[in-house]
């Protein structure tokens, strides 16, 4: 196995984008990843596609095709690959790219993740946004998504003594940073007042606990590390990437408070970047519901089980503390365009790692993770990228 | 849904048919046909034993839903719970005709049988397991 | 009509947690509910809740039931469920239940409807096919989950609920002597195909209907039976209110002890086909070895079915501690308002329906 770089990244707004179609937003990241190295469409091998359920959303499958299409690149006739894993469609697509040039079969590939979630009416959204628990045995008994988080949060009150204005501040914190993300679909500044009084969808989660249904698509480039600098003046290492699962219902998991994939794609992946969480001081965690984020803390190694909710109250996690999380605003003020999430995540961890990334500048990291999740914990997938110094 | 994806599974959603491991004795709802726990596939492959829950557990975690699911609109707001059941498996399950502020942890539940949702107007109606607070079954005079 | 050895073998009763009491209805419709109540002799009703039907109802009763006798559901071999309610024009109730309670397949069973006695009805047939040797246990379940229009005086009592009763021949709890019927072309209250409601003939459902058919067919059962009202020491009628019962068992020559355990009308209104079965049930609840139960049913259209039932000593062993016994029902409930119970019983109808 060689080593990969990401030579390019690409993004496009996120939110409702109200005039734009899949396959616009879809070639929008994929050629600003292509612009931002210094390849050109006919050195790639293959492009990959990150999507949930443009069948549903947008009664479109095959995309793969579609969009390499509509890029202009259907007279290459390279492999177009379509990539699910729920929510982790995204990161699932740039683990497959990235094993794929790992391995030597591809020099070049793009990996793309897209979303066109506002194409429905609300209630048709959400009905799809459930489809990613187990049809048969959660959802035709009442379960929605926010409601399995729900039962996870309420657990995790009682297992650890967790407080529900604990994992409320991780949306404020961020508001805080996609206040600062122009790519953001929401750029307001909220309070953990807000968050503590808004609606109810499933107790004790608000309204302000959930990520919001969006759209939006991005795009990375990858090649292999030896010759990324022909590309790229700063090529960034992927050193690890790694993918772990569990059974696909909540009921049937060892436990609801702790997300095994979740650390066992973490242990993986420190294994293979031959660090440990103690090393990273920045990450991109998957809080499409902020109890999510809360157990991403203690689930990828940050914390010991039940003190990431103390952590986050005492100004630990965020800017200025011992870890810097989701600079890019996470999945609740960035948005959750479902596809295209684990991309954008990854793409912001380069634009920090490159120096890129404007007002929300950490300074001077080495090393960034990011974490994508799919359904309630069934698929999660870590990736830990580096600075080629 | 279609009638025949609902009607396939009448018999577990209607009577909490489960299966067994025979090899370490792990009841599974809905029924598996190779055992998780059993790491040799082939120990419990094919050899599954169908058996019945007794419809008794108890709540596990609970939350209380005001956006519904599709088609539970009219049950809003309704207590979705995680119930571990006597025999071992923990099912997902609404809680019925119970105020919400009192359900807690380990609260003795069984299982009954409703409606779960209409195919709208002119579809057919699904009918499964819920789960209602168990009362003290005696009068009080 | 003899029993030829048939009995009960269990029962069970089911009834919807909710009440609304006629005060609460009466302040929607500007009537005075309590006058109301008083004049119907009804302090509340049950409500089924968004998710409860004909088909739920039946079935916990019958579990109930199954449980209590410790019967082998596979052998049982009819299932009979009377309701004006069944939930689908066309598709039995009946095959529903009888899947979920494990009946299933080597049964033979049908959806009655007599208005208020299709239970009872089916208890007859039951008899039929267990005093034949047909079957071993026949099932026969009234229930309902009945409506009144909005501001109809129906509005007051219609409520919802169910009894299942298994008739058998070994291990009876109570021995049915005898059933007769009293039958006639009556229209005081009917429902046509597609109405959302049904419709009723006012005063005219009292005299030449419920009175004149629950009088001639108590008579009737008593004359063949040659029993005075001295011989019972519970009678049951069906009970469309809670004043109709107890004019019809004065007229009868009944007192209010003998009907104290078979009225459950004034506390969870009228479950229509379960109303006669759920009184019985109460009465079994609190019947002791060797008493003689006089029931009598009673459906607009119109018809009365009677039962002369006595106790057996079976009666002492009977798992009572199984299910929800009547008089809890009678006594405890959820109370709701009027904007909740427009909403469980679809009188609210949410956007795209
Ligand atoms: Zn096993």
């Amino acid at each position: 196995m060689r080593e990969v770089a990401i030579l390019g990244v690409g993004q496009t707004q996120f939110g409702e984008l109200w005039d734009r179609s899949f396959r616009e937003i879809g070639i929008e990241a994929g050629f600003k990843a292509l612009e931002s190295s210094k390849l050109s469409s006919k050195d790639l091998s293959a492009l990959y596609i990150g999507n949930m359920a443009s069948g549903a959303f947008i009664d479109q499958e095959h995309v793969g095709p579609l969009v390499l299409d509509y890029s202009g690149l259907a007279g290459h006739h390279i492999p177009s690959v379509r990539v699910e894993a729920g929510e982790a469609s995204g990161a699932m697509a740039l683990a497959q790219a990235y094993l794929a040039v790992a391995s030597g079969a591809y020099d070049f590939v793009v990996v793309g993740g897209a979303e066109k979630m506002t194409d429905v009416p609300d209630e048709r959204g959400a009905a799809i946004a459930s489809s990613t628990m187990d049809q048969e045995w959660e959802r035709v008994f009442g379960a929605s998504m926010a409601s399995l988080w729900g039962l996870i949060a309420r657990r995790h009150m009682i297992d650890h003594g967790t407080k529900r204005e604990e994992f409320a501040r991780l949306s404020v914190l961020d508001h805080e940073n996609g206040s600062k993300n122009p790519l953001a679909h929401f750029r307001n500044k909220i309070t953990l007042e807000q968050v503590l009084g808004a609606n109810p969808v499933a107790e004790p989660l608000g309204m302000l606990d959930c990520a919001p249904s969006s759209d939006g698509a991005a795009a990375l480039v990858l090649g292999p590390l030896e010759t990324a600098r022909k590309y790229t003046d700063t090529p960034i290492r992927i050193s690890a990437s790694q993918i772990a699962t569990d059974f696909v219902a909540l009921m049937h998991r060892r436990s609801i408070t702790t997300i095994d994939s979740t650390v066992i794609a973490a242990q993986r992946a420190f294994q293979q970047a031959k660090t440990d969480p103690s090393h990273l001081r920045l990450a991109e965690i998957h809080d499409s519901y902020s109890i999510g984020g809360l157990m991403a803390l203690e689930d990828l190694g940050f914390y010991p089980k039940g003190a990431a909710g103390k952590a986050l109250s005492d100004g630990a996690v965020g800017t200025g503390g011992k870890l810097t999380i989701n600079t890019s605003g996470g999945l609740k003020a960035q948005g959750q365009p479902f596809g295209a999430v684990g991309i954008a995540q990854v793409a912001e961890i380069v634009r920090q790692l490159r120096g890129e990334a404007g007002p929300r500048q950490v300074s001077g990291p080495e090393m960034g993770l990011a974490h994508n999740v799919g359904g309630s914990g069934a698929t999660s997938i870590v990736h830990i990228l580096s600075r080629v110094n | 849904m279609s009638v025949a994806r609902f009607w396939r599974e009448t018999l577990r959603r209607y009577n909490l048919g489960a299966s067994k491991c025979p090899e370490c004795q792990t009841v599974f709802f809905p029924p598996r046909s190779v055992c998780p726990q059993c790491t040799v596939h082939r120990k419990s492959m094919t050899k599954m034993e169908p058996c019945q829950l007794s419809g008794k557990g108890e709540i596990f975690s609970y939350t209380t839903v005001y956006e519904a699911a599709d088609g539970f609109e009219m049950q809003v707001p309704y207590v979705l719970a995680l119930v571990k059941m006597a025999e071992g498996p923990v099912l997902t399950g609404q809680v019925v005709d119970v105020d919400p502020k009192e359900v807690h942890e380990g609260m003795p539940v069984k299982a009954t049988f409703r409606k779960l949702r209409e195919d709208g107007d002119s579809g057919v109606i699904h009918y499964g397991y819920k789960f209602a607070i168990v009362r003290s079954p005696t009068a009080s005079k | 009509m003899k029993g030829n050895g048939a009995g009960i073998v269990s029962y069970g009763t089911y009834v919807p947690r909710y009440r609304i009491s006629p005060d609460e209805i009466g302040r929607v419709w500007g009537v005075d509910g309590v006058a109301m109540g008083k004049n119907l002799n009804i302090h509340s009703k049950s409500v089924p809740s968004p998710d409860e039907d004909t088909i739920t109802i039946s079935t916990e009763a019958l579990r109930v039931a199954i449980a209590r006798g410790n019967i082998d559901p596979r052998e049982i071999g009819a299932l009979y469920v009377g309701s004006e309610s069944h939930p689908y024009a066309v598709k039995p109730t009946a095959t529903i239940v009888a899947q979920a309670v494990g009946a299933t397949p080597n049964l033979t069973a049908a959806d009655f409807e007599f208005a208020c006695k299709a239970g009872t009805a089916a208890i007859q047939v039951c008899m039929g096919l267990v005093s034949s040797g047909m079957i071993k246990y026949g099932v026969a379940i009234g229930s309902d989950t009945s409506q009144g229009a909005p501001g109809d005086a129906l509005e007051y009592s219609a409520s919802a609920g169910g009894g299942a009763f298994v008739i058998g021949k070994d291990h009876i709890i109570a021995k049915i002597n005898a059933t007769q019927s009293y039958t006639t072309d009556t229209p005081d209250f009917w429902r046509r195909e597609g109405q959302r409601y049904p419709s009723h003939g006012g005063r005219f459902t009292g005299e030449p209907a419920y009175f004149r058919h629950v009088t001639e067919c108590g008579k009737g059962i008593m004359k063949a039976e040659g029993t005075t009202p001295a011989d019972y020491q519970h009678v049951v009628f069906h009970q469309p209110n809670g004043k109709f019962p107890l004019r019809a068992g004065k007229m009868l020559g009944f007192n209010d002890d003998q009907m104290r355990y078979g009225m459950v009308t004034p506390w969870i209104g009228n479950t229509y086909s379960g109303a006669a079965l759920i009184g019985l049930a109460n009465v079994l609840d609190h019947a002791k070895p060797s008493e003689r139960i006089l029931v009598v049913g009673y459906g607009s259209g119109a018809g009365s079915d009677a039962f002369d039932v006595t106790v057996t000593d079976e009666i002492s062993h009977y798992d009572h501690s199984i299910g929800t016994p009547v008089q809890k029902d009678l006594e405890e409930g959820i109370s709701i308002n009027y904007s909740i119970y427009a909403k469980f019983r679809g009188k609210i109808r949410l956007s795209g329906e």
